[in-house]
C-alpha cells in the first residue's frame, strides 16, 4: 500500500509539471489552431538557458526561472511575428511543418553547440533533498516544481477568465473576424499567445533543471507528452489539461513501476488511443 | 475527360522513366558512387512519397504514421534475411502484406476522428511501434538486425561492389509506385478519393462509401511504403527501430510531399529532387562544422518554404501557369 501511494505521488508530481508545459501548448492549439511541433524544443531551450546561468553564473534555478520565462515568451512572440505570422491561414499544414523546421534546427544547433551529452546542475538549492510523509519520500525538487507549476496554471486560468486581456484571447479564439469587428488586434492576441505559450515552457523548463538533466533530445518526448494531454483534455481547455495531465503522469508512473519502466510512455500512448476512441473530442472536449 | 486515356503526362512520364533506365548506360554519371547513391535515394523517397500521396493527398487524411509501415517492411526483409536465412523476396512480400493488414487495423478506429485527433493518434502509433520493437526481443529488440555476407545479385537483393543493382531495384520500385498512383488517379478509386477529400458528407450523398475507400486508400499506400521499407534495408544492410520507426521518418513522407506538391502526380518526385540531394550533400561536405549542421540547414530551409511558398513547387507551377493563361486570355473575359 505505501509503495502504491508512493508511486501514486510520484506520478501526481511528474503530471502537475506535465500540466504547465501542456498549458502553453494548449493555449496556443485553442486559441489558433496551430499544431506548435517546437514547443517541446522551446522546453529544451529554456532548460538550456537555466543550466547555463546556474554553470556560468550561479544562479540557482529557484530564481533563474524568471529568466528563462522572460526569455521565451520573447522566442515565442519572436516566433509569431517571423515565422507562423506569415503561414497561418486555411490549411493546418504549414504552421505545423514550419514548427516542426524550426524543432529540427533548435534541436542539431543544441546538438552541434553543447555536444549531445547530458548536463545536469551539480548542487542545487533543491537538489537531492526530500521530505518524509509517513514512509512516504518525495523530493523536494519535484514537489517545489508541481506545486509551482500548478500555481502559474492557476494564475493563467485566472488571465484567461477574469481579465479584459483574457476575454479578448476567449473572443479572438471564438471567432477571429468577429473580434477583429469588435475592435481587438487579433494579430497582437496572437502575438500574446505565442509568447505565454513560450513563457509556459519556460517557466516549466527553468524549474525542471533543479533535478533533470538536459540535452537536446529531452524536448521531444515532453513535447509528444503535451501533445496527447491537450487533445485529451480538450483543445484550449487549461483545467481539461490539469486534469489529463494529471491522469496520465499517474498512467506512466503506475506502468512504469507494476509493468516494467520501458511501458511506461506506451501505456500513456495506448490510453490516450483508447480514450479517442471512445470519446473522439477527448475526455473534456465537447 | 474520361476517354482520353493517352495524356500529355503519360508521354512526358514515358520519356522520363526512359532516360533514368538508360542512365548507369552512359559512362561517368553512375561511375562516381556517391552520386549513384544520392540518385538512388532520390528515386526512393520519391517512391515513398507518393505512397504517403495517395492516402493524404488524394484522399486528404494526413498521416504521421507512415514510417510504421515503412518500418514493418524493413523488418520484414530484414527478419527473412537475418532471422530465416532466406532471400529477401518472401519478407518483402510478407512485410508488405502485413503493413497494409496492420494499416487497416490501426486507421479504421482512427478515421472516426477528425483533423489533430487523427495526426496525433498516428503520432501515438508511432511512437508505440517504436517502443515496443526497442524491447521484441524477436526483431531484435534496440540493436536491430545486421546483415551477413551475401552473394551478389537479384536472389539476394544486394550489391556490393557496385550500386548500379541498387539503382535498377530503386528504378523498379519508383516506377511500380508512380505506376499504380497514375492508375489510381485515372480510375474510379481516384475520383472517389478526391470526392472524399472534397467532401466526405457530399461524397457520401453520391453513394461513395468514404470509409471503404479511406481504408482501401490506406491498405494500398502502406503496402507501397512497406516495399520502400524492404528496400531501404537491403540497401543499408541493417535495421534498427530508430532507423526506421521513428517521427522523422515520419515526417520525411510528409515533408517530400507537401514541399512537392499536396496530392499532385509529380510533387513527391520534385520534393525529393529537391530536399534529397540538399540533405546527402550537405550531410557529406558540412561535417567539418560539427554534427547536425545538416539538419540545422534542412530545418531552416523548411521554415523558409512555408513562409515562402506553403503550397510546394507544384505551387509555384500552378501559379506561373494560371497567370500566364489569365495573360493570354481577353481582358474582357471574365472568370
Amino acid at each position: 500500500m505505501d509503495i502504491f501511494a508512493q508511486v501514486m505521488i510520484d506520478g501526481l508530481l511528474t503530471g502537475m509539471l506535465y500540466a504547465l508545459v501542456a498549458a502553453g501548448l494548449s493555449l496556443i492549439w485553442g486559441v489558433m489552431d496551430v499544431i506548435h511541433f517546437a514547443h517541446g524544443e522551446f522546453l529544451m531551450v529554456a532548460m538550456y538557458l537555466s543550466f547555463w546561468l546556474g554553470f556560468v553564473g550561479g544562479i540557482d534555478p529557484v530564481i533563474s526561472w524568471m529568466a528563462s520565462g522572460v526569455f521565451l515568451f520573447i522566442l515565442g512572440a519572436l516566433t509569431y511575428r517571423l515565422v507562423i505570422s506569415h503561414c497561418i491561414g486555411k490549411s493546418a499544414m504549414p504552421p505545423l511543418l514550419a514548427t516542426f523546421g524550426l524543432s529540427l534546427f533548435l534541436k542539431n544547433f543544441c546538438m552541434n553547440r553543447f555536444s549531445p551529452n547530458f548536463r545536469i546542475l551539480q548542487d542545487t538549492l533543491l537538489g537531492g533533498k526530500t521530505i518524509m510523509l509517513g514512509s512516504i519520500t518525495i523530493g523536494l525538487p519535484q514537489l517545489v516544481t508541481g506545486v509551482f507549476s500548478v500555481t502559474m496554471l492557476f494564475a493563467l486560468y485566472y488571465l484567461i477568465k477574469k481579465t479584459r486581456l483574457g476575454w479578448a484571447i476567449q473572443a479572438t479564439a471564438m471567432d477571429r473576424e468577429a473580434a477583429e469587428l469588435m475592435g481587438i488586434h487579433t494579430d497582437r492576441i496572437y502575438l500574446l499567445v505565442f509568447g505565454l505559450g513560450g513563457a509556459c515552457v519556460g517557466i516549466a523548463g527553468g524549474l525542471m533543471t533543479s533535478y533533470l538533466a538536459v540535452h537536446p533530445e529531452v524536448g521531444g518526448l515532453f513535447g509528444l507528452i503535451a501533445f496527447l494531454i491537450v487533445a485529451l483534455g480538450g483543445f484550449g481547455s487549461v483545467p481539461g489539461a490539469l486534469a489529463a495531465a494529471l491522469i496520465i503522469g499517474m498512467v506512466e508512473a503506475l506502468a512504469g513501476f507494476y509493468i516494467a519502466p520501458v511501458f511506461k510512455y506506451v501505456a500513456v500512448f495506448m490510453l490516450y488511443l483508447v480514450v479517442v476512441m471512445v470519446r473522439p473530442k477527448g475526455l473534456f472536449g465537447w | 475527360m474520361k476517354t482520353t486515356r493517352f495524356q500529355q503526362r503519360d508521354l512526358v512520364w514515358g520519356i522520363l522513366v526512359l532516360l533514368l533506365a538508360v542512365l548507369p548506360l552512359i559512362p561517368g554519371v553512375i561511375g562516381n558512387s556517391f552520386r549513384a547513391h544520392v540518385l538512388i535515394m532520390v528515386l526512393l523517397y520519391a517512391s515513398m512519397a507518393q505512397s504517403w500521396n495517395i492516402v493524404s493527398g488524394y484522399a486528404g487524411q494526413t498521416s504521421f504514421g507512415h514510417s510504421v509501415f515503412f518500418g514493418i517492411g524493413a523488418y520484414g526483409a530484414g527478419m527473412a534475411v537475418v532471422t530465416y536465412g532466406l532471400t529477401p523476396w518472401p519478407g518483402f512480400l510478407v512485410g508488405a502484406l502485413l503493413a497494409a493488414v496492420v494499416a487497416v487495423l490501426i486507421s479504421w478506429p482512427c478515421f472516426r476522428l477528425s483533423g489533430h485527433y487523427f495526426a496525433i493518434a498516428t503520432f501515438a502509433i508511432v511512437e508505440i511501434f517504436n517502443r515496443l520493437f526497442m524491447v521484441w526481443d524477436w526483431v531484435g529488440g534496440a540493436l536491430g538486425l545486421d546483415y551477413p555476407i551475401l552473394t551478389d545479385g537479384w536472389k539476394n537483393f544486394v550489391w556490393s561492389q557496385t550500386k548500379v543493382g541498387f539503382y535498377y531495384g530503386a528504378l523498379a520500385l519508383f516506377i511500380l509506385i508512380f505506376g499504380i498512383v497514375r492508375w489510381i488517379e485515372t480510375h474510379r478509386l481516384g475520383y472517389y478519393l478526391r470526392a472524399v477529400r472534397e467532401g466526405q458528407e457530399t461524397a457520401e450523398s453520391l453513394g461513395v462509401n468514404s470509409t471503404a475507400v479511406k481504408l482501401a486508400a490506406m491498405a494500398f499506400s502502406a503496402f507501397l511504403a512497406a516495399l520502400c521499407g524492404g528496400f531501404f534495408v537491403q540497401y543499408n544492410y541493417r535495421v534498427d527501430p530508430p532507423m526506421v520507426m521513428s517521427l522523422e521518418m515520419s515526417m520525411k513522407f510528409v515533408l517530400i510531399t507537401i514541399l512537392g506538391g499536396l496530392g499532385n502526380f509529380w510533387g513527391p518526385l520534385l520534393g525529393a529532387m529537391i530536399l534529397i540531394p540538399l540533405q546527402e550533400y550537405t550531410r557529406a561536405y558540412l561535417t567539418v562544422l560539427g554534427s547536425g549542421v545538416d539538419l540545422i540547414i534542412f530545418g531552416l530551409i523548411i521554415v523558409l518554404m512555408m513562409i515562402k511558398q506553403p503550397g510546394g513547387i507544384m505551387g509555384i507551377v500552378t501559379d506561373f501557369g494560371a497567370r500566364r493563361r489569365r495573360a493570354g486570355a481577353r481582358p474582357d473575359t471574365g472568370v
